[in-house]
């Protein structure tokens, strides 16, 4: 069991990345948002629990679906929303949108579009992390339905080959898009693939931000001190359809308000006030996070464009010193 | 002839090349159960069954190579890709394999295999959701590579694809699957054969190449630039590989002068053979250099101020028009 205070502290947390996706989508109903927009709404425990347990030298990869990772990891609100707007000012300089999320200096490299094209990366930099002797670790998210694609194989295959410092996180929210579980994959339990790989497999829910916690920092830990890989399928849920243009008629409503009886925030909520805490306290930490989000999207609205000259001077890097 | 949509069009070509030969059959992602990621496939799992309308776990290297395997051993397969830019998992598969096994085996073994979905930008979707293909493709002797602008195009070049005894890449577009054009009659069969381009816009002055998304592009611009006294003829190539010039090479040696649009990057591709291909066989009729508008030579940025400036313009085909034509 947790404190209180780092409780409260993930619980804001959740609410924040609650709050900036609800604003967003309302944003991306309004045009001021274009292209895909996938929420991550439902699995908000899980980037949490990550970014609980890593050090500020780890790395993380996620998928496009990286808005909540990348506040977890302490990106602004700002710098996401004015990415989401297209702006100089977002976390990409409105070259990456949603899907493409980057924080370098708090090791956040990136949201990625293409399925499993991002593994084999984060094999890449626990490789440097061996390489440089470092106690680095990695943590690579990806989904249920990245399970089948050559690119998970051949990173999974290199990773427990070389015993490298990463913890591959499947989020498994049951769809790869419109596609249930059942219907990509003849295992209902996907963590015993790390067997064939070599490495250690975990499976647990993921909506209790404390159970992520503890069997994530197990991984972790074992990755910082020479134990090698982990693969790690969690359980979740995402409560929106695959991205803004999915209506997601595949499931039923019965299904959706059933998972969302296990909504990861309401569960902090009632930890929290089982601890004691007043519902006033949440309430009042909730209204500080909604005037958190509307600075976010003023600030959004109001910076500038993102700029033509970019455009052209980032396509390659500077030569010079290397 | 009837209103069609683009994407009403290809799912009308599969659909009775599907009723016509029981070899044929579609899979891909959501092909099925969701009804098509861009609706494309809407319906053809009610009507044909799992059996031939194959819903694939997100495995493009796995399902193209399952095709091709298929077509070598003599069924019709049609392999949509989501979009295009996730064919490149599956690149060694079409490249290596559905290419090249005609030539390598003596002709013994046939490739008869459609790969199709959408192709290019569409909007905001970024860097790596962006890619035009053709340049990719039509670099590969072995495969066929088509982009039809229209829909009539869409269902009779999808119609002959499908018939064909090798491998073909056939590019659509997203923001194309909702454009309405006239289409032959229910009942009415048009194959349109591959390798003929189509006079688009007759016109005397200045010649246009284009195919795709900028394809509407060019036509506005037409209107615009016959209302300035420049008076445009317009040529759709419609297959990229093989490339028709005929009607290109009859048009510039009317007009003497030819500017050709397109939406891939600048550096080859089809364009660039289409300006070679032109400089050499109307060499004696050109009175200015060719001229292409192209997506800028950049990925393509998020931003939508930005994705409009990368994407040919009105505007650019106007000025490069005026360009060759001396009227600037
Ligand atoms: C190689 C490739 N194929 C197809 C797609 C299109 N696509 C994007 S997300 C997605 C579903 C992925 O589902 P999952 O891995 O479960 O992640 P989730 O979206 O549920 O987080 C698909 C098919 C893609 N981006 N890349
Ligand atoms: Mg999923």
């Amino acid at each position: 069991m947790q404190n209180k205070d780092d409780l409260l502290r993930q619980y804001r947390m959740m609410m924040v990345m609650r709050r900036f996706e609800e604003e967003a989508a309302r944003n991306y109903a309004k045009g001021k948002i274009g292209g895909f927009l996938h929420l991550y709404i439902g699995q908000e425990a899980i980037a949490v629990a990550v970014t609980e347990v890593l050090e500020e030298r780890d790395y993380i990869f996620q998928t496009y679906r990286d808005h909540g990772i990348a506040l977890a990891r302490g990106m602004s609100a700002k710098a996401g929303m004015a990415e989401l707007f297209g702006k100089d000012t977002g976390c990409s300089r409105g070259f990456g949108g949603s899907m493409h999320f980057f924080d370098v200096d708090r090791g956040f490299l990136g949201g990625w579009a293409i399925v499993g094209g991002h593994l084999a990366l984060a094999a890449g930099t626990a490789f440097k992390s061996k390489y440089a002797g470092e106690d680095s670790v990695t943590v690579c998210f990806f989904g249920d339905g990245s399970i089948n694609i050559g690119g998970f194989h051949e990173a999974m295959s290199l990773a427990g080959l070389w015993k490298l410092p990463v913890v591959f996180v499947c989020e498994n929210n049951q769809y790869a898009m419109g596609t249930p579980l059942e219907r990509t994959s003849p295992l209902k339990d996907l963590s015993i693939k790390a067997k064939g790989y070599g490495m250690v497999g975990d499976r647990f829910d993921g909506h209790d931000v404390e159970v992520v916690q503890a069997r994530i920092n197990e991984a972790v830990d074992r990755a910082r001190t020479g134990g090698g890989p982990t693969f790690i399928e969690v359980l979740t849920y995402r409560f929106r359809g695959h991205s803004m243009s999915d209506p997601a008629k595949y499931r039923t409503t019965t299904e959706l308000e059933q998972r969302k009886q296990q909504d990861p925030i309401t569960v902090v909520r009632e930890k929290l006030m089982g601890l004691g805490v007043d519902e006033s306290a949440l309430d009042d930490i909730d209204l500080e996070v909604d005037e958190e989000i509307d600075e976010a999207v003023r600030f959004a609205d109001e910076s500038p464009p993102a700029r033509e000259d970019l455009m052209m001077s980032t396509v390659m890097a500077p030569e010079g010193e290397s | 002839m009837r209103e069609l949509r683009y994407r009403e069009a290809l799912r009308e070509a599969m659909l009775e090349e599907m009723e016509r030969d029981e070899r044929v059959f579609l899979m891909g992602e959501e092909v099925g159960h969701y009804q098509g990621a861009y609706k494309v496939s809407e319906g053809l799992l009610e009507r044909f069954g799992e059996r031939r309308v194959v819903d694939t776990p997100i495995a493009e290297a796995g399902f193209a190579g399952v095709g091709i395997g298929a077509a070598m051993a003599g069924l019709r397969p049609i392999i949509e890709f989501m979009t295009w830019n996730f064919s490149f998992v599956a690149f060694d598969q079409i490249i290596s394999n559905a290419a090249k096994v005609h030539q390598m085996s003596a002709g013994a073994i046939k490739v008869p295999i459609v790969f199709r979905g959408p192709n290019g930008a569409a909007k905001q979707v970024a860097a790596q959701h962006s890619h035009s293909c053709a340049p990719f493709y039509t670099n590969i002797p072995g495969l066929y590579v088509i982009q039809p602008s229209t829909p009539r195009d869409a269902k009779g070049l999808l119609k002959s694809a499908i018939r064909s005894n090798n491998p073909v890449i056939f590019l659509e577009g997203e923001t194309l699957y909702g454009v309405k054009g006239e289409v032959p009659d229910e009942g009415v069969e048009e194959l349109i054969p591959i390798g003929e381009s189509r006079l688009v816009r007759p016109g005397a002055d200045c010649t246009i190449v284009t195919w795709g998304r900028p394809y509407y592009t060019v036509l506005a611009a037409a209107e615009k630039l016959s209302g300035e006294g420049i008076d445009c003829e317009v040529v759709d190539p419609r297959t990229l590989r093989p490339l028709d010039t005929r009607l290109m090479v009859e048009s510039v040696k009317k007009t003497n002068r030819c500017v050709v649009v397109h939406e891939h990057w600048p550096y080859g591709g089809p364009g660039a053979e289409i300006v070679d291909r032109l400089q050499r066989e109307a060499f004696d009729y050109l009175d200015a250099p060719l001229e292409r508008v192209t997506g800028l030579d950049v990925p393509m940025p998020y931003a939508l101020n930005l994705e409009d400036k990368v994407l040919p313009t009105e505007e650019r085909v106007i000025d490069a028009v005026k360009r060759v034509a001396y009227a600037s």
